[in-house]
């Protein structure tokens, strides 16, 4: 009988848990279970901070971006626009730092206006024009696409001191390096670009978490009707989680060309998917009103986290990396909808 | 289908309705007009015509068409409209089945891109026998195509049953294949790429010797006719219809929502299979990652130019295919005037942007208040002149 005791206290606890931390709960425990089986399964290369570091290095725009669509969606709309931005933004950085010898000031600028100006404009056709969100960033994703192309047709590489300074300038963390096979010891590095995105997570989650705004971006994406009576400017609010999630799109667009160094109309492919497929696996729903940025970076890290466990465990076969992502996507919404399925007849009876 | 009404309007009531209107000689033209102004056929309606038009004021060549040998030395029918709806062809008949969806379901399939190379693949994994590159087929095509069908009706089941037992909304739901669909087609295949060098293969992308109009525009109209016939003469698109527009209610009045659901996710699996078809017919061969690529979006883009609501509910196919048609008459436009391939898609979205935002409803509202504003003052000064 104790274990029946166990599974009530558990059970009450379950049911005493918003929908949100709830998800979050699944999302974390799933990571971990997944990092300790590549750990277990592949070797101790997983083991190494490193490893862990090098997936955030590789992924910081992926991450800021999923957060700017996490606002999105927990608003109750969508954003498909983000890859196409990020492509345009660090084409146009390349544009401005090689071609026209600019500054990196500069650069940062000219990010940070196409990143605002796509949210302005869609937010604009969203909020206060009635449109499908779908339709206007799907607009806004072809338009991006385009313009990369006319901006430079031709992906070319970026030849600029300052740039290139601060591409190889990397942040050494204390007390995580690991010792080679030569007895050298090397440093566990992480770029600019992670710095920034941790940041970018850490303002949005106090943000979501802890500020009125932050709040009515919940209220509007689970029930707009309550959310107007309750005195929420519902227009205005899904108007800025749009303006958010442009401007995290063009500071998303800069990192990744700090990253890569390069601009070409093909960066950033899928990218957009992969963002909603993180904000997804993280717990937010694309109904609205539920999710959490913390479980975002979660989502992130399970998702990058498994195209390295396909790659090390020797499949490095392209097709094996898409069926992979797709099972994990399909395991986490189907555990996603039945939870959510026993816990509504949980609360009934 | 709602547009046959227009017999039953009286010509008095006609009278009325069309009086602000263009001149138009005969009464049924008026009534055709008249109900245009209100139906779902007005923005894909007018967006052709301004297209036609610049068309016709910037380069009339564009209309030509011509009847002679192509280069396997057939005649046949060739010019900028023929291209229209040879090459729109996939669009269209995906937007017979996107618009089912979007009706019953209130999403869109966003997979329909990577079923398609699915599709594609198995019909070539078929065909090809044993060998990657045969000079002839080694099975019949039939089979192959019935493959490729169960294929994607296999895709669409997994679809259906994610939407509709499940209850994920189709967007996410249809993501898992969207992700997945592309690697799945080069599993098929062992990342292969086959080369059918049999011509009888390339009829179905192709034209087939004797017939002057290519197999695309052929293919399409059978898919039309049958699609009218099923909704004619069954009660799908109503239920379709009454389930996006409360699930609840539907249930209520006897109709199971995830059966519908589940059908309308099935019958886009076998568009996807036509449309594979074609695809890979038109080049014998297959590209995993760019075959169909983004032609989910333009499907999507088709349903919302014709006015369909995309959080389900009413539909027109009609207007759907009308909707696919102006997008593909963009496209061949732009290509006429000699726009980069990959610079067109910013002028999509302008374009496309400029249609939502007149057919926004708040901008119809604004419309609206102009309209009566300026009737108003026309009165006025109608009096002032008496």
């Amino acid at each position: 009988m104790k274990n029946s005791k166990a599974l009530s206290a558990v059970k009450d606890k379950v049911q005493k848990m918003s929908d949100t931390s709830l998800l979050l709960t699944i999302t974390i425990v799933v990571f971990v279970l997944m990092y300790l089986g590549a750990i277990i399964f592949e070797g101790e290369g997983f083991l190494k901070a490193q490893t862990f570091l090098d997936i955030l290095n590789n992924n910081s725009a992926l991450l800021i971006v999923s957060c700017g669509m996490s606002l999105v969606m927990i608003t109750g709309g969508i954003d498909i626009s983000v890859g196409g931005v990020v492509a345009l933004t660090s084409m146009s950085c390349a544009v401005v730092l090689d071609l026209k010898n600019g500054s990196i000031f500069e650069a940062i600028l000219v990010a940070l206006f196409i990143g605002l100006a796509f949210g302005v404009v869609q937010g604009y056709l969203v909020a206060y024009l009635g449109i499908q969100p779908f339709i206007v960033t799907l607009a806004g994703m072809f338009f991006a696409r385009g313009m990369t192309t006319i901006v430079h047709a031709k992906p070319f590489n970026v030849v600029h001191e300052g740039l290139n300074k601060l591409k190889d300038s990397r942040i050494v963390i204390p007390g995580l390096g690991y010792t080679n096979k030569h007895g050298k010891y090397i440093d566990a590095k992480i770029e600019i670009g992670v710095v920034v995105a941790l940041v970018v997570v850490f303002v949005m989650f106090i943000l979501l978490r802890w500020t009125k705004k932050g709040r009515h971006f919940y209220a509007v994406g689970g029930n707009r009707q309550s959310a107007l009576m309750l005195g929420v400017n519902v227009k205005r609010t899904v108007f800025l989680s749009h303006v958010v999630c442009g401007l995290l799109a063009g500071i998303a667009g800069f990192v990744f060309f700090l990253h890569v160094g390069s601009g070409s109309p093909s960066h950033a492919q899928g990218m957009e998917m992969n963002a909603i497929a993180s904000s997804i696996i993280g717990g937010t729903m694309l109904t609205g009103g539920v999710g959490n940025i913390i479980g975002t970076l979660f989502g992130v890290l399970s998702l990058c986290t498994i195209q390295n466990i396909v790659a090390s465990a020797g499949l490095d076969d392209a097709w094996w990396i898409g069926i992979t992502i797709a099972a994990m996507l399909c395991l986490f919404l189907v555990i996603q909808s039945v939870v959510m399925k026993v816990r509504k007849k949980m609360t009934k009876s | 289908m709602e547009e046959n009404k227009t017999p039953e309007i009286n010509p008095e009531e006609k009278k009325v309705v069309q009086a602000p209107s263009k001149p138009a000689k005969s009464l049924d033209w008026k009534a055709i007009f008249g109900k245009m102004l209100h139906s779902q056929m007005l923005i894909p309606v007018v967006a052709m015509l301004a297209l036609l038009i610049f068309n016709l004021v910037n380069d009339p060549s564009f209309f030509a068409i011509k009847y002679g040998p192509n280069s396997v030395g057939d005649n046949v029918f060739t010019g900028n409209l023929i291209t229209i709806f040879d090459k729109g062809a996939e669009l269209a008949i995906l937007a017979i089945g996107m618009t089912l969806v979007t009706a019953a379901c209130g999403g869109q399939d966003i997979s329909v891109g990577a079923t398609i190379a699915i599709a594609g693949s198995a019909i070539l994994r078929v065909v090809r026998g044993s060998e990657i590159s045969p000079d002839t087929l080694q099975n019949p095509l039939i089979l192959g195509f019935l493959v490729g069908c169960l294929a994607v009706i296999a895709c669409g089941a997994f679809n259906g049953i994610l939407v509709a037992y499940f209850k994920i909304q189709p967007m996410v739901a249809t993501l898992i294949l969207f992700t997945a669909g592309r690697s799945i087609a080069a599993w098929i295949n062992q990342n292969q790429l086959p080369n059918i060098k049999d011509p009888t293969f390339g009829y179905y992308g192709g034209f087939i010797p004797g017939v002057p109009i290519a197999t695309p525009i052929i293919i399409s109209i059978i898919c039309f006719i049958v699609i009218a016939l099923v909704l004619r003469f069954t009660t799908l698109g109503l239920y379709a219809q009454s389930v996006g527009i409360n699930e609840q209610s539907s249930r209520l009045n006897g109709i199971n929502p995830t059966l519908i659901k589940f059908i309308t996710f099935v019958i886009l699996g076998i568009c996807v299979a036509v449309c594979g078809l074609i695809k890979v017919s038109r080049i014998s061969t297959i590209n995993y990652s760019s075959v169909a690529k983004d032609i989910e979006m333009d499907a999507i883009l088709a349903v919302a130019l014709g006015g369909n609501a995309l959080g389900g509910g009413k539909f027109s196919i009609k207007a759907s295919v009308l909707g696919a048609y102006v997008i593909q008459l963009l496209t061949t436009t732009l290509y006429t005037k000699k726009v980069n391939s990959a610079a067109i898609s910013a002028y999509k979205a302008i374009v496309v942007i400029i249609l939502v935002v007149i057919s926004a409803p708040v901008v119809r509202e604004l419309f609206a208040k102009l309209k009566v504003k300026l009737s108003k003052k026309m009165a006025r000064a109608g009096k002032k002149v008496a």
